[in-house]
């Protein structure tokens, strides 16, 4: 039998499925669709220091073989997920890996400060989020700011922390070696890229937010081709997502480089995705005869 | 996607992603379409919930949210009424007898019959009113006796569902172009038929909902509305369907409640529309 077994950053997963932040909660509600012990790994939505009400609705819509949207982080803040997520998602044989996100490094390091001591096993800072007016993305397009970021959460993080990159970029692997000088232990790309959809009918933006956060299939091939780049410039390890609809995909993504996948949008379609995903990969390395999924990682060079 | 054996074990009563078989499908009105849909789904449905049908192009990949208007007295199938608005329903219309549809479901809250007492009136706009008729017929099952009446609104005489509703209810008829009932709304025909109820379960558009608000607290008697909004996931993890709520959500923590699984039914004075 095949070996799905990765390794990041010290941390052990059964498997390399994961959960794209923002998609699938904190478990609770696909947890009625998938066995969650069955994953690698849960990523969390973001969570920040305080409750954060969101953006105004229409926040999401529909795009040809995608979405968008612009959700606008809304969470409860940091005190009710320790309080009532992270015990839910701890009965579960998976490990947790919570998104972290804020306006201000203030922000992002009273939440990093407050995971320390929690029974997470990483963190994942979203510097990438499209749909938030202040920080966010801001701390995620320069190269400059990545480092200063990752520095700063990395001297209070209690974790291997990952920091998880915007498509929406000149260069992203500049991005990606900025995040690995300042020491951050994984990468996590892509999040969704910004664009925008106008109902011709009422002359207006489909989202109230105007524009929002492009993922699903249509995405995939700019996330490869990212993840790819990525892979050859840093030596961290990756965790690739954009896309994902099948077992075939996330294979696709491992070759180009990434230790692990996430599932994101596809979960919305597919709600039984991520447990697929796992017998799917699974059934590839036993077609192939391939012992370990470890060796197709970066596979294609 | 998931196979009959995994389908077996996974326990009644939770949401799941299954395949139905259209019994029947026919053209209600201009636009609004029916389709009777075999589904194991039936078995757990109840009024004012809803159900994802998914398309079955790559293009348009999100299920799309529409309401249970009845299910049969087997529980084998559900009917879905809805009004084409774009790619996805402009699928759905063509579908016959037989084909095959993934569905979502169930999906969120329905109206709560036991709270039903007294007279009970029942409120639709348009593509609103089909969930009124499970509701109705429900309601009916439970108290022969109870007094209820269903005003509902249309464009135009292009009636539909009033044939079922008046099986279980009182109907009154308002159109927006006066050609049958009364000219104007269904507010506009309470008032000019003086109906004093005291509960509403009600669907229909924002304005509509807005002014039961108004007119329930002034009232002072409770309103069950129906919300409606983009939805991506359906199942409450992406919280794209938010609505204000009047008091901090207990999911949230900030004034929203998510549409798809906190509702899509609320009392009208829960939410800020």
């Amino acid at each position: 039998m095949a070996d799905l077994g990765i390794e990041i950053a010290g941390v052990h997963f059964k498997n390399p499925v994961m959960t794209a932040s923002g998609t699938f909660g904190s478990g609770m509600e696909y947890g009625e669709f998938v066995d969650l012990n069955k994953l690698g790994a849960v990523v969390t939505k973001g969570v920040a220091n305080v409750p954060w009400p969101g953006n105004p609705t229409p926040r999401v819509t529909e795009t040809y073989g995608g979405m968008l949207n612009a959700i606008g982080l809304q969470n409860p803040g940091i005190d009710v997920f320790l309080e009532r997520d992270l015990p839910f998602l701890k009965q579960y044989d998976t490990k947790v890996i919570v998104n972290v996100c804020g306006k201000s490094v203030a922000d992002y390091l009273e939440v990093v400060e407050k995971l320390s001591d929690a029974d997470i096993d990483m963190m994942e800072i979203n510097i990438s989020c499209p749909n938030v007016k202040e920080g966010a993305i801001a701390f995620g397009q320069k190269a400059e700011s990545v480092y200063d970021i990752t520095k700063q959460i990395k001297d209070k993080a209690g974790h291997p922390v990952i920091m998880k990159l915007s498509p929406n970029v000149t260069d992203i692997t500049e991005m990606a070696k900025a995040a690995e000088a300042a020491g951050a232990d994984a990468l996590s790309m892509i999040n969704t890229i910004t664009g925008m959809k106008i109902d011709i009918e009422r002359r207006s933006f489909a989202l109230a937010n105007k524009t929002g956060g492009m993922s699903g299939p249509a995405i995939k091939p700019v996330a490869v081709r990212m993840v790819y780049q990525c892979a050859n410039a840093v030596s961290i390890p990756i965790i690739g997502m954009g896309g994902i609809a099948n077992a075939e995909d996330a294979i696709e993504f491992m070759m180009a480089g990434a230790t692990a996948v996430a599932a994101g949008a596809m979960n919305f379609v597919n709600p039984y995705l991520t447990e697929e995903l796992v017998t799917g990969m699974e059934h590839f390395l036993n077609r192939h005869k391939i012992e370990s999924i470890r060796d197709i990682i970066g596979c294609v060079k | 996607m998931i196979d009959t054996k995994r389908r077996k074990e996974i326990k009644s009563g939770m949401k799941k992603k299954c395949i139905g078989v259209v019994r029947s499908a026919q053209e209600l009105a201009m636009d609004i379409y029916d389709l009777w849909i075999e589904t194991e789904l039936a078995a757990d449905a109840k009024p004012g919930q809803f159900v994802g049908v998914f398309t079955s192009g790559d293009s348009t990949l999100l299920p799309r949210p529409i309401s249970i208007c009845e299910v049969d007295k087997e529980k084998t199938a559900i009917r879905i009424v809805y009004r084409v608005v774009g790619k996805g329903t402009r699928e759905f219309s063509h579908y016959k007898a037989g084909r095959r549809v993934w569905l979502l479901g169930v999906l969120g809250n329905g109206y709560p019959l036991e709270k039903a007492e007294g007279y009970v009136l029942l409120l639709g706009g348009g593509i609103g009113i089909p969930p009124l008729v499970e509701l109705a017929k429900q309601l009916r099952e439970c108290n022969p006796q109870m007094k209820i009446t269903a005003a509902v609104g249309y464009r135009s005489n292009d009636l539909f569902l009033t044939e079922e509703l008046s099986q279980y209810a009182d109907v009154l008829v308002a159109s927006e172009d006066g050609s049958v009932g009364t000219k104007g709304n269904v507010m506009d025909a309470i008032k000019e038929n003086n109906i004093t109820p005291d509960i509403i379960y009600s669907c229909g558009p924002m304005m509509m909902l807005k002014a039961i608000k108004n007119y329930a607290e002034e009232l002072n008697i409770p309103a069950y509305i129906s919300l409606e909004e983009r939805m991506a996931c359906g199942v409450g993890a992406c919280l794209g369907c938010v609505c204000k709520t009047t008091h901090k959500d207990h999911h949230s923590h900030v004034n929203n409640a998510r549409i798809c699984t906190d509702g899509p039914v609320f009392e009208a004075k829960e939410v800020e529309i």
